[in-house]
């Protein structure tokens, strides 16, 4: 079953143009960087993009600061919203029960199809994010620079870069299980999709709103930037921990309401 | 024999409508079961009631012996469902869409499934179909490769709604000889329709559902037998009136209908008084006739109240 979601995400031509645009955005910004020489400022712009200037080696995770403020949790959405409602929508998801699949069965293999989407395209981004990085920039393996100011290892570079991908990753599972569950409500995978974006919206405007300071570490954006505190020295733990606690109440509830839905559901599309 | 189909007092209500209202289907081992309805009867609400993507509100069902939906898991690999028109992954191949669908569910070997599609897509007629995806298929074409889905398996127990739908002539007649020739083979057929001619060279029962009831269930011989009369065709329909005094039941332009039930008898009598007769058959009743006795108006009639 999980292997027939992933055939079925993966053979789609949809999937792999939502991937090229994603990785449009990091591309285009680096040929400007190359050819003007401006950088943001330190400080100001998304995180890392003031030094790849001088460290191209730092690139993949630029990418990743200027993807992930929108046009990832945008990709993760369409995907996730489509799971279910795309499947009602297009009258297979009648055919797949009475094979029968199985709801929970499905439920699950859509959540791992997703998954793999969400890590498959921050990897390819990260990876972009390098090659660019590695060609267009000054890389200087040897001594990267933590946010801090002090010297990391090539290897601990890489291995930050690699928890921070994985950061991430978690980060967009609590958009995934968002679309997922809207995508159990409703027979149209646009439906399920704008309300997750309708969500990350509104998170995104609380957290800038002093009013709602009390409410804001429990918003779902809330430590999604986090990501740069691996590249601190040392680590900044606290947030990372939050972030990733928080993403797991926020999924762990939207899947159990997903699968009490989608499991007593009347299926009539 | 064994009840393939069994429902008992199956119940499902929409708030206050009641789509389904408490019907006892009992479908058997070797049945090609017509079920009919106008739109809106609860013909669609039932069959998915059955393959167990609509829950009941109340009621049984057992599906080849076991309940529905718990034993679905179980029981559903042996039925194959054609669900209100085909519905497929537009931007693969038909053959990929069938791969799809059996590695979905439990039941199927994945040493055959190659074989299994050739030969189903050879049966319902899509076997040069080659690699043109789907969304490049015609209306039939969809409707012929949704029924090789449901054949895929070869399974015990055909469900399907309005097979037929989308077909030309040449199709609808090729569907027919199909599912005749897997009937022929033991496989038990549930036709959902709201054609009545389909139904009628098709079925060997027949279940008639009105506004969420089953009105009728019965052999279709028993429900088309003769009555008892026999219809004479005559230009001079007064003449018979004369001859076979009181025997005449009723008289309407040419086509008289005579009380007795051997028309060698009574065409003899006719005969014998020189009434010239261009027609004689025994009286049987018309599906169409028994189904519109049976049930009222049709459903998405809107009166005014």
């Amino acid at each position: 079953m999980i292997a027939v979601e992933l055939r079925k995400l993966f053979r789609r031509p949809r999937t792999w143009a939502t991937i090229a645009v994603l990785n449009a955005l990091p591309v285009l910004v680096a040929v400007l960087l190359v050819l003007t020489d401006l950088a943001p400022r330190p400080g100001e712009g998304p995180p890392f993009l003031s030094a790849v200037l001088r460290n191209g080696a730092l690139y993949p995770l630029a990418a990743l600061a200027i993807v992930l403020p929108l046009f990832l949790p945008i990709a993760v959405a369409v995907v996730a919203g489509d799971s279910i409602a795309g499947e009602a929508s297009a009258g297979t998801l009648r055919y797949l029960l009475a094979r029968p699949a199985g709801r929970t069965r499905l439920l699950v293999a859509k959540l791992i199809a997703v998954l793999a989407f969400v890590l498959v395209t921050v990897l390819i981004v990260a990876g972009v994010g390098y090659v660019l990085g590695t060609t267009l920039f000054d890389a200087q393996p040897v001594t990267g620079t933590s946010v801090s100011g002090t010297s990391l290892t090539p290897a601990d570079l890489g291995g930050r870069t690699l928890m921070a991908i994985g950061y991430v990753a978690v980060s967009m599972l609590g958009v995934a299980a968002f679309a997922l569950f809207f995508s159990t409500l409703t027979d149209s995978p646009l439906g399920a999709t704008m309300g997750a974006l309708a969500v990350l919206v509104a998170s995104s405007l609380l957290f800038t709103l002093d009013a709602a300071s009390p409410i804001a570490p429990y918003l779902p954006t809330r430590y999604w930037l986090s990501f740069v505190d691996f590249f601190r020295d040392p680590i900044h733990w606290r947030d990372i921990t939050r972030g990733i606690a928080l993403q797991g109440v926020y999924v762990g509830v939207l899947l159990a309401a997903a699968w009490a839905n989608f499991t007593t559901k009347d299926i009539t599309s | 024999m064994s009840g393939v189909i069994a429902t008992r007092g199956l119940v499902k209500r929409y708030g206050r409508l009641s789509a389904v209202d408490g019907i006892d289907l009992d479908v058997r081992a070797g049945d090609v079961y017509g079920f009919l309805g106008a739109n809106g009867s609860g013909k669609t609400t039932t069959v998915r009631m059955l393959l167990g993507l609509v829950l009941p509100t109340s009621g049984e069902i057992d599906l080849l012996g076991a309940r529905m939906p718990r034993a679905g898991r179980r029981v559903l690999p042996r039925v194959g469902a054609l669900i209100e028109g085909p519905a497929h992954y537009g931007h693969l191949s038909g053959r990929e869409n069938l791969a799809l669908l059996d590695a979905s569910g439990p039941g199927a070997r994945r040493r055959t499934r190659r074989r299994r599609i050739d030969e189903v897509l050879e049966q319902v007629g899509l076997g040069g179909v080659g690699r043109r995806p789907v969304k490049a298929y015609s209306l039939g074409m969809r409707q012929r490769l949704g029924l090789a889905g449901a054949l895929l398996r070869r399974p015990e127990l055909l469900v399907l709604d309005e097979p037929t739908n989308g077909l030309d002539p040449q199709g609808i007649s090729e569907v027919r000889e199909l599912l005749l020739d897997l009937h022929r083979t033991g496989t038990t057929v549930f036709l959902s329709s709201h054609l009545l001619a389909e139904v009628e060279q098709l079925c060997s029962r027949v279940g008639v559902l009105d506004r969420g009831r089953l009105v009728l269930q019965e052999q279709l011989a028993t429900l088309t037998a003769p009555t008892g009369a026999t219809v004479v065709h005559t230009p001079t329909p007064d003449r018979v009136r004369a001859a076979l005094d009181g025997r005449v039941t009723s008289m309407d332009g040419e086509r008289v209908v005579v009380r007795g039930e051997d028309p060698a008898e009574v065409n003899a009598l006719l005969v014998g008084a020189g009434i010239p007769v261009t027609g004689l058959a025994l009286q049987r009743p018309t599906l169409e006739e028994v189904v519109l006795a049976a049930t009222g108006t049709s459903t998405d009639r809107v009166e005014s109240r």
